[in-house]
């Protein structure tokens, strides 16, 4: 005799159970928390480094990096004077609650304002994962052309914003943005969609309105002030 | 390509219950899979299958529930069903609404042959 038994879990309980720890862990320091999803090479790292120095006169701010292997991008924050926790998946495509919580439990956050997630560079797995942000938001460089909202529809519709990193590249790649505005519109009416140049020649290129943006968010949590952006 | 750590999860669980409810063997597993999650049912499958062999569920069918892609319009209030890729409101042309349903990865149930059988 077989019998069904009920079990009605979700598949990633586990996960989401220290995820709302994490959050709660946050909430308790009023701590904003960002996890930033793009492909290899989108520009995280710059966009993070470009955020950082517009942010930093007003928000104390802390990374954690999320690489498969080595610790060159945490390197690179640390440079900074920002404090930076490097996470190696060792070779998993996704940042996971646990993972988080060990790096909370390293960074001091009674010191601390914002914390920017830079997952693993991958447009698909990391966003069934609730790490227990506040925010999660996704950059496209223009190298990797217009059609991805197309051919990776989830990233962007869990993104509260969406960047468009590279744009002094436009017309090298033939990029179609007021097609890409249109397809992003359509899979998430409700993102806002920042152009942005985070390196380079024309590096800091819209990141002041992204900044601005980013500033509000982190304003609603933190105890008020009034917010100002280094231009 | 995170199947493997998703189905890793299912069987935790799958095996916990099974133990608790005298199982002797599973024979069924059943999950809902949200239309709009990164989950690629055939990786799925792969996954169940390697992962239990010689544990509990070795020879159990995976049957995986597709849960379509459900949003309400903030404006109007009408519920429908759309693809990933439609999201404005086919009443209303609002493009203001939210998903309710098709991001969700659930553990249904299981079948099982209990011990005294």
């Amino acid at each position: 005799m077989t019998r069904e038994v009920a079990i009605e879990q979700p598949i990633l309980d586990l996960n989401d159970r220290l995820a709302a720890d994490n959050r709660a862990l946050l909430d308790k320091h009023k701590i904003y928390m960002l996890d930033v999803l793009a492909s290899p090479g989108a520009g995280k790292t710059s966009l993070i480094l470009a955020t950082i120095a517009a942010l930093r006169d007003r928000w104390r701010i802390a990374v954690i990096e999320g690489d498969i292997a080595s610790d060159v991008d945490s390197q690179r924050i640390k440079e900074q004077g920002i404090p930076a926790v490097q996470i190696n998946t060792g070779g998993a495509c996704h940042l996971e609650s646990a993972m988080i919580k060990r790096a909370l439990d390293i960074l001091n956050l009674n010191e601390l304002d914002i914390i920017i997630v830079e997952n693993v560079g991958n447009l698909v797995c990391p966003t069934d994962f609730y790490l227990g942000e506040d925010a999660k938001v996704m950059i496209l460089s223009v190298p990797e052309g217009h059609d991805k909202p197309l051919k990776y529809p989830g990233v962007f519709q869990v993104a509260k914003a969406v960047l468009l990193n590279k744009i002094d590249t436009l017309n090298v790649f033939n990029f179609d943005e007021r097609q890409f505005k249109e397809d992003v519109g359509r899979l998430n009416p409700q993102a806002t969609i920042f152009p942005v140049v985070a390196a380079g020649e024309q590096g800091g290129k819209g990141i002041t309105a992204w900044s601005q943006w980013l500033c509000a968010q982190i304003e609603q949590k933190s105890s008020g002030g009034g917010c100002s952006v280094r231009q | 390509m995170h199947e493997f750590s998703l189905m890793q999860n299912v069987l935790t669980t799958v095996e916990k219950t099974a133990n608790q409810s005298g199982a002797r063997c599973v024979t069924e597993v059943r999950l809902a899979i949200g239309e709009m999650a990164e989950v690629v049912a055939d990786a799925m499958q792969f996954a169940f299958e390697a992962l239990t062999l010689g544990t509990i569920c070795e020879g159990a069918t995976l049957n995986i529930e597709t849960v379509p892609t459900r949003s309400r319009c903030v404006q109007c209030g009408h519920e429908f069903t759309h693809d990933r890729y439609q999201w404005t409101c086919p009443k209303c042309a609002s493009l203001a609404t939210e998903l309710i349903s098709g991001r969700e990865m659930y553990i249904s149930s299981i079948e099982i042959e209990e011990k005294n059988d």
